[in-house]
């Protein structure tokens, strides 16, 4: 039987870890990254190479510590160099002696039968046309469910009383569905998870609206951005990030398998200030920061990994596409720093800032949209 | 009549003000922090003490810098505050008109861009190290010239050379190389301050709109042959504060001053006698292996971090 594993990148390791063994596979569970992992990665890479990729390179060689056999990595297309990662990690690796078979997931529109063949080696039992639509329903209604409790702690921590209570809730909301045994049991998982949500004593006000974009890996993986959804949060402040992993499996897979773009609604509001692609997502980073604008946040944090040349792109832009919209704007470099003081330092000058904003603009009791949603 | 305690607890020096109820300085104590805040800390406050013998009548006091949260525990902060804000605040109380503030530490530097008195825009150095008073200070010290004489020496500099600013390391290896040849000291600090401005102006300030008027603060601030460089390269006047090396301080005190509070939690100049130690232990819930560390007085636990996850982070009043 395979030992199939695959990168660490926030709660997706639950559905996957599902789809893979219900396909017949043995999974090894990618552990989260730590200060071990890093210290691999950044042993082995190169040292111009960007954080994630050093994050996935440390996280290999922990699975294949482990026992994996065979690594399973989503491509990548567009001139940002995560789209030849996975060839030079698989090189890496197999100079340090490890044995193992590495399968690349394109996007489907390009590599149509690449794909096929590819997801066909991880399909290692017999199943009925039955057994993959329960199978994939099942790991859908899983990926949903995990967004939508992130999303609930997003707005549920502003206005917690206790600290730590929408964490609390958060990791309980997360353990209930990883341990969900049938499709069935989501309904009541998912009732229960708004109850815990509903039961954090929460204080009744318009908290301010921070949108944050940039890279997909510093942006979805809280280890490599210092948990900074978590520490705004705490900060009184409303978080919201542009990419989820339920809608970008959307956008990257069915759009594209249909020639249809994804995320069309960023790229045209990127247009007036991005007429061409610059690869990573750059241009989302721009579309997004209007998006958030028109929907009433107070401002935007752009993440990149340090040297990323995509998100250099979209920062030398952002600057005055935010201050045409009347947004604040912070961008925050990653690198294998783990020092949190000084992410805080800066997230809490942003926040002064924006409230002093407001309070100039006497809007502290319009309720925006948001605050609405959030009612 | 009231006083307000600011303390601005950086990595290179650690700053005490007090303030009366006018915003008006009364005493200023700037320290070394050498690599232990506490006792940095503790020894500002016993030479604020011994004047006056410590006879103010403290009612609020405000923390700040990068160890603003052990000073804020140690003191009893009121107001706890990132320098950022701090630095604005004290910028903005002694020059209403303020549009740009140059900030620049002895590990980080700043720009804060101020419009109507609020703040608009800012950026903090994050991935170097270049442009900062250490990095000055190692340079005095090579050319074994005394810091304070540092920027004199650039404005004799009639000729100045021109040194790689873009990272400390290419910067060093410049002037070393340059002062083999046989260049003049004072051009090569001249060159020194004029890459430093570059490589600030082009890194920390890309993108930022620098307005008059233009205030320098920080302990970089003394160092004449910046303060011209940064005149050269924008054109514009630069005005350094009376204070300039303790606005973080001063700003911190007005933060705690505003704020309003009906009961300081201040400890009391005593503080200086009393015992406080730091310990840590290494957490093992998880493959992180957090160092925990415990801020203690006289052998109590009042603070506890350093935990990735905070389940040591909640405290409860010094019972732990």
């Amino acid at each position: 039987m395979k030992k199939v594993s695959f990168p660490y990148m926030g709660t997706s390791y639950i559905p996957f870890e599902r789809l893979l063994k219900d396909f017949g596979n043995k999974v090894i569970v990618p552990p989260r990254p730590t200060e071990e992992t890093i210290s691999y990665g950044t042993k082995y890479a190169p040292e111009f190479a960007c954080y994630p990729f050093k994050i996935v390179l440390g996280t290999y060689v922990q699975v294949l510590e482990a026992g994996a056999d065979t690594l399973v990595s989503s491509g990548g297309v567009g001139p940002c160099r995560a789209g030849l990662y996975t060839a030079l990690q698989e090189k890496i690796l197999q100079e340090l002696g490890y044995e193992f078979e590495m399968i690349t997931l394109e996007p489907p529109g390009r590599h149509f039968r690449d794909l096929l063949q590819n997801i066909k080696k991880l399909i290692n039992t017999r199943l009925t046309l039955r057994d993959y639509i329960s199978i994939s329903r099942f790991a859908w209604k899983q990926l949903v469910l995990l967004d939508k409790v992130e999303r609930l702690s997003h707005k549920t921590r502003p206005l917690e009383i206790n600290k730590g209570d929408s964490t609390r809730a958060y990791k309980k909301c997360v353990e209930m569905i990883a341990g969900a045994e049938k499709y069935v049991d989501f309904k009541e998982i998912e009732r229960e998870s708004e109850l815990l949500y509903e039961a954090v004593e929460k204080r009744d006000y318009d908290p301010l609206k921070i949108g944050i974009v940039g890279e997909i890996y510093v942006l979805m993986e809280p280890f490599s951005n210092l948990e900074i959804e978590e520490m705004l949060g705490e900060l009184g402040v409303y978080v919201e990030r542009s990419m989820f992993l339920s809608e970008y499996t959307i956008s990257n897979a069915v759009m594209d398998l249909f020639h249809m773009a994804g995320e069309r609604d960023a790229k045209k509001m990127a247009a007036p200030y991005f007429k061409e692609m610059c690869g990573g997502h750059g241009r989302e980073s721009v579309g997004n920061s209007v998006i958030f604008a028109k929907r009433g946040f107070d401002g935007i944090i752009q993440l990149s990994p340090f040297t990323c040349i995509p998100e250099i792109v979209a920062k030398s832009i952002l600057p005055k596409v935010c201050k045409e919209h009347g947004l604040g704007f912070l961008t925050i470099s990653l690198d294998e720093q783990t020092g949190k003081e000084g992410l805080r330092t800066r997230l809490e000058a942003f926040v002064d800032l924006l409230m002093a904003k407001r309070k100039k603009a006497g809007t502290l009791t319009v309720k925006s949209q948001v605050a609405k949603e959030m009612a | 009549m009231a006083y307000y305690l600011g303390v601005d607890v950086g990595s290179v020096s650690t700053n005490l003000v007090l303030i009366d109820e006018d915003g008006v300085l009364e005493e200023a104590i700037y320290i070394r922090t050498q690599g232990n805040p506490i006792r940095a800390v503790q020894e500002g406050m016993k030479q604020l003490s011994f004047r006056n013998k410590g006879k103010w009548d403290v009612k609020g006091v405000g923390a700040t810098g990068s160890g603003r949260q052990l000073a804020g525990v140690i003191v009893g902060a009121d107001v706890v505050k990132n320098e950022i804000t701090a630095h604005a605040v004290a910028a903005l109380r002694e020059d209403t008109d303020v549009q740009t503030v140059l900030e620049i530490g002895g590990q980080d530097s700043k720009i804060i861009i101020i419009r109507d008195g609020i703040v608009t825009d800012f950026a903090m150095n994050t991935v170097c190290a270049a442009g900062t008073g250490s990095f000055l200070d190692q340079q005095a010290n090579r050319l074994n010239i005394p810091i304070e004489e540092f920027g004199n020496y650039a404005l004799k500099s009639k000729n100045p050379v021109r040194i790689a600013g873009r990272c400390a390391v290419f910067a060093e290896s410049d002037m070393v190389h340059k002062q083999q040849l046989g260049y003049k000291a004072q051009d090569i600090i001249r060159g020194l301050c004029e890459a430093l401005v570059r490589n600030y102006l082009n890194n920390i300030a890309k993108g930022k709109e620098i307005r008059p008027r233009i205030v320098f603060q920080g302990g970089v601030a003394a160092n004449a042959g910046m303060k011209a460089a940064f005149e050269d390269a924008l054109e514009e006047e630069i005005h350094i504060p009376q204070h300039y090396d303790v606005m973080g301080a001063i700003g911190a005190a007005l933060l705690a001053k505003d704020a309003e509070v009906s009961k300081t939690q201040f400890k009391g100049f005593g503080l200086s006698d009393m015992n406080f130690t730091a310990d840590s232990f290494e957490c093992s819930g998880c493959p992180n292996h957090c160092e925990v560390i415990n801020i203690k007085m006289e052998g109590k636990v009042i603070a506890r971090w350093g935990d990735r996850c905070n389940k040591w982070k909640i405290v409860d009043n010094g019972v732990a």
